[in-house]
């Protein structure tokens, strides 16, 4: 009944392949940015103001009379799209010019149109309306809050692990968050207030995944003192690939669940997030571990070692070189 | 071998007793609820206006049309103390935030100074005891130029004093609604933020809080000709006020600029009818009773107007003395609008105008379909991944599975206790939470196999495994547990929601994946002792 994701002596040779790795994530790295500038992110009403509607008219909703009428109000932009069934149609309304009164009175004067042209049956959903002097806080407080997050995330790795490790993980998390905003400039996707949630968990998450492996390259270099740093990292990461993948697996169920079942509103979170685990995954072992190699690290963990040995934490034992089956100096018991 | 610590055992069963007793009023119906005996907890989760549906608003407070004010009328008391005092000045008036004038009279400074000093007021101490300060600044450009304004704390405290009058005169005009739990809250230093759950149409809301309602009286002067008040040629003391419904016949009267009568003088106002046509009747209170009385009875025959933050609603003429204190504004009402209009006399009127920054109103049924569609993802979510724990690592899986279970009742346990309002996102972060607790396990379970298969025991195995994969847990937690703090701090709103259950889920999945995995896995071993792991 039971199976494996990965065979109990799986060596894959992971760092052999780190320059290829390494030019694919610059490679799309770039294209983020580029995809940065031209075609630009889609921002929300949250971050640039404006008015988003969702009505749900009797029939199937007419959006060519829609939006004929919509644009008659001389409003400026107005988008209209079908929202998960034919009957519900998302309204956006670029920000007026003028004040927050200004924005008020488009509110009004939409829903005038649509209750003329569709009548009795209609209902409004969903309402918001974003004037521009909060939808420039939300903004400022969105990117804050994922500048603060890097840097409080740099000082904690830095706190537990050597400096190399924070370089590691920083440069992973940023290739994280660069590959998911480029995401959202390439498809369009709308950026709100919870697509900043999701980069958040993202960060949470691909750094889980990153600690966890660093967790063991840390003790895999006290154990196995001379082995060549390539393959000890090869070694640690061959160890834990059975729970990066589990936990990548279990979090994909989960979120395929939500983004199957739960409702269009969080669609477009639960695909940056299941963007952002697929990239957080890859980043851990090709980006942060990678960088670990780049950076000397036997040398520090030589020191560690000498630091450790006169607190008298080293196990003495006879050092066995290389995984396998009795590679603890003591047999269990 | 290591004995079960009884504490330990006792510690789990307690914390997942209450666990269950604390989430089960969710499971019911409110009303099912309440009538549960008192000692059973009864708090459910708030659920977020995405959810129930319902209406957020966050108001400003145009506290810069109150300092205005402030100095207009500061400058009729500058200009009455100097009359009084026959002290010459020219050129009085409001510029750059200060009320200005220069003497004409050289000299005369000292004796101005002490007019203005004596309209310039203490405020009074605030909580630590330290007030004294003044309201205003008095300055002296030289030359005969004074200059009289808001100190800061004087400025300050105005701002203070019309944003808390505001959110009362909100809160009894959406009181007046009938409304269940609305939220009204001060936010920052001129917000408020106004939640109210359920309400279907919140342009209802919208039209009792876009009015400041302020209600006077004043008399009409018959003789002026509109159209001289139209071209700028007004009687000295009146002004030209529009009429509010100008289809009406008159686009405009001429009134007295003094008010005789104000809306604070009313004590209460009710929707009526007179002539089958809708109206708002009022009552005075005993001083504007007597007033009233006085004012009809000396200008029996005139019109009065009735003007409605600076609309004239109707003028009628005064066909008798009303004695009683009360009557009725008659205007081109409806029966809506007569409601509303009592509604908003009966609040009182708000010291400055609010202006809408932000709405965000939700439909019930799209609540209550945000609520289907999570709870389905969520029961196919926790599903789908205690399946695909068991499947593989079947009887410890099936142990994860039971910590899976706790960790789904802790948290809506530490919900409903903490008071948490649940959002759709914050049932986003429930199964995000449910597909990353299982990580935990995970790692537990992992590391078990590797000591196996280094040869260990499976006691030391499971020791080993249990103490070796915890360090690592808790770097790991530590970091998605920054992100959702840091979230909580700069998300607004749902997102907000999110933050909070991710937080939580984080610290009960440490909880569950520790303690209950531990004692459950140790618990099976004694009662079985394998020889192998079925790992």
């Amino acid at each position: 009944m039971q199976f494996r994701l990965v065979p109990d002596d799986t060596k894959i040779r992971f760092m052999r392949a780190r320059f290829i790795a390494i030019a694919v994530s610059a490679f799309l790295m770039l294209g983020s940015l580029v995809a940065l500038v031209y075609p630009g992110l889609n921002f929300g009403i949250d971050f640039q103001g404006g008015i988003l509607m969702e009505v749900r008219t009797p029939g199937p909703a007419d959006l060519t009379a829609m939006r004929t009428n919509l644009n008659q109000l001389g409003l400026g932009e107005v988008a209209l799209q079908e929202f998960g069934a034919e009957t519900d149609v998302l309204i956006r309304v670029a920000r007026q010019a003028g004040d927050e009164e200004a924005q008020q009175v488009a509110v009004v004067a939409v829903q005038n149109a649509l209750d003329e042209l569709i009548g009795e049956g209609i209902s409004y959903r969903r309402t918001e309306f974003v004037g521009p002097k909060v939808s420039e806080e939300l903004l400022q407080a969105g990117v804050m809050a994922i500048s603060l997050a890097l840097v409080a995330v740099l000082i904690y790795i830095w706190f537990r692990f050597e400096w190399q490790y924070g370089v590691g993980a920083i440069v992973a998390l940023i290739h994280d968050v660069v590959l998911t905003i480029g995401l959202f400039a390439v498809t369009g996707l709308e950026v709100n207030l919870t697509t900043v949630a999701a980069v958040l968990t993202i960060v949470g998450y691909s750094l889980n995944d990153t600690v966890v492996i660093f967790d063991r390259v840390r003790e895999n270099l006290r154990r196995y003192r001379s082995m060549e740093i390539s393959e000890l990292l090869d070694t640690s990461l061959n160890e834990t690939l059975a729970r990066t993948l589990m936990t990548s697996l279990t979090t994909l169920l989960a979120l395929f669940s939500l983004y199957f079942f739960g409702g269009e509103v969080i669609k477009g979170f639960t695909f940056a997030m299941i963007w952002g685990v697929l990239v957080g995954t890859y980043s851990t072992v090709y980006i942060a571990t990678p960088i670990l190699l780049q950076l000397n690290l036997r040398a520090i963990g030589a020191k560690a070692d000498a630091a450790a040995k006169v607190r008298g934490e080293v196990d003495e034992g006879p050092a066995i070189e290389g995984p396998g089956p009795a590679r603890r100096g003591k047999a269990g018991g | 071998m290591k004995a079960l610590q009884p504490w330990k055992i006792w510690l789990v069963v307690i914390v997942l007793v209450g666990a269950v007793i604390a989430a089960m009023p969710n499971l019911f119906a409110r009303d099912t609820v309440e009538a549960w005996p008192d000692w059973l907890p009864k708090s459910q989760i708030n659920l977020g206006l995405d959810l129930q549906g319902g209406s957020h608003l966050l108001l400003e407070v145009g506290v810069d049309t109150v300092i205005d004010e402030r100095l207009e009328d500061l400058v009729s008391e500058v200009r009455l103390a100097l009359r009084r005092e026959r002290i010459g000045y020219r050129g009085l008036g409001v510029q750059d935030g200060m009320v200005r004038f220069t003497l004409t009279e050289p000299g005369q400074e000292a004796l101005a100074r002490a007019q203005l000093d004596e309209l310039n007021p203490i405020l009074a101490g605030n909580a630590f005891g330290v007030g004294g300060g003044r309201e205003f600044t008095i300055q002296d450009f030289g030359e005969g130029r004074l200059g009289i304004g808001f100190s800061e704390e004087g400025r300050a405290e105005r701002v203070r004093a019309a944003v808390n009058q505001s959110l009362e005169v909100v809160r009894r005009r959406i009181d007046e609604l009938g409304t269940r739990e609305p939220t009204i809250q001060r936010q920052g230093d001129d917000r408020i933020l106004v939640q109210v759950p359920g309400e279907r149409d919140p342009s209802n809301i919208k039209e009792l809080l876009g009015r400041t309602a302020r209600l006077t009286f004043h008399m009409v002067d018959m003789d002026a000709s509109l159209s001289d008040a139209e071209a700028g040629r007004l009687p000295p003391g009146t002004m030209l006020v529009p009429s509010a419904d100008p289809d009406d016949g008159v686009p405009g009267w001429v009134v007295q600029r003094r008010a005789e009568l104000s809306g604070e003088n009313l004590v209460d106002s009710q929707p009526s009818f007179q002539d089958n046509q809708p109206v708002v009747s009022f009552r005075f209170d005993n001083a504007g009773a007597r007033r009233f009385a006085s004012l009809t009875q000396q200008n029996t025959g005139r019109l009065f107007a009735i003007v409605l933050d600076d609309e004239v609603i109707s003028a009628p003429r005064i066909r008798e003395p009303i004695l009683g204190g009360s009557g009725i504004i008659s205007g081109s009402f409806t029966v809506e609008s007569a409601n509303q209009l009592s509604i908003l006399l009966r609040a009182g009127a708000l010291p400055a105008p609010l202006t809408i920054l932000e709405e965000r109103s939700v439909g019930p049924d799209l609540g209550a379909d945000s609520v289907a569609a999570g709870q389905t993802a969520s029961i196919i979510g926790i599903v789908l991944v205690g399946v695909f724990m068991a499947l593989y690592y079947g009887r410890f899986g099936l142990i994860a599975d039971i910590a899976l279970f706790s960790n789904l009742v802790l948290i809506l346990a530490a919900l409903s206790l903490l008071g948490a309002t649940l959002t759709l996102p914050g049932i986003a972060g429930i199964v995000l939470t449910i597909g990353m607790a299982v990580d935990a396990n995970v790692l537990i379970f992992e590391r078990i196999r590797e000591e196996m298969r280094a040869g260990r025991t499976p006691l030391a195995s499971i020791e080993t495994g249990f103490s070796q994969a915890m360090r690592t847990i808790i770097d790991a937690n530590v970091t998605t547990l920054i992100a959702a703090v840091l979230l909580f701090e700069f998300g607004s709103g749902p997102v907000k929601g999110f933050a909070v259950t991710l937080a939580i889920g984080i610290l009960t999945s440490l909880f569950t994946a520790t303690l209950v995995t531990r004692l459950s896995v140790l618990a099976w071993y004694r009662r079985t002792r394998p020889a192998t792991l079925p790992l």
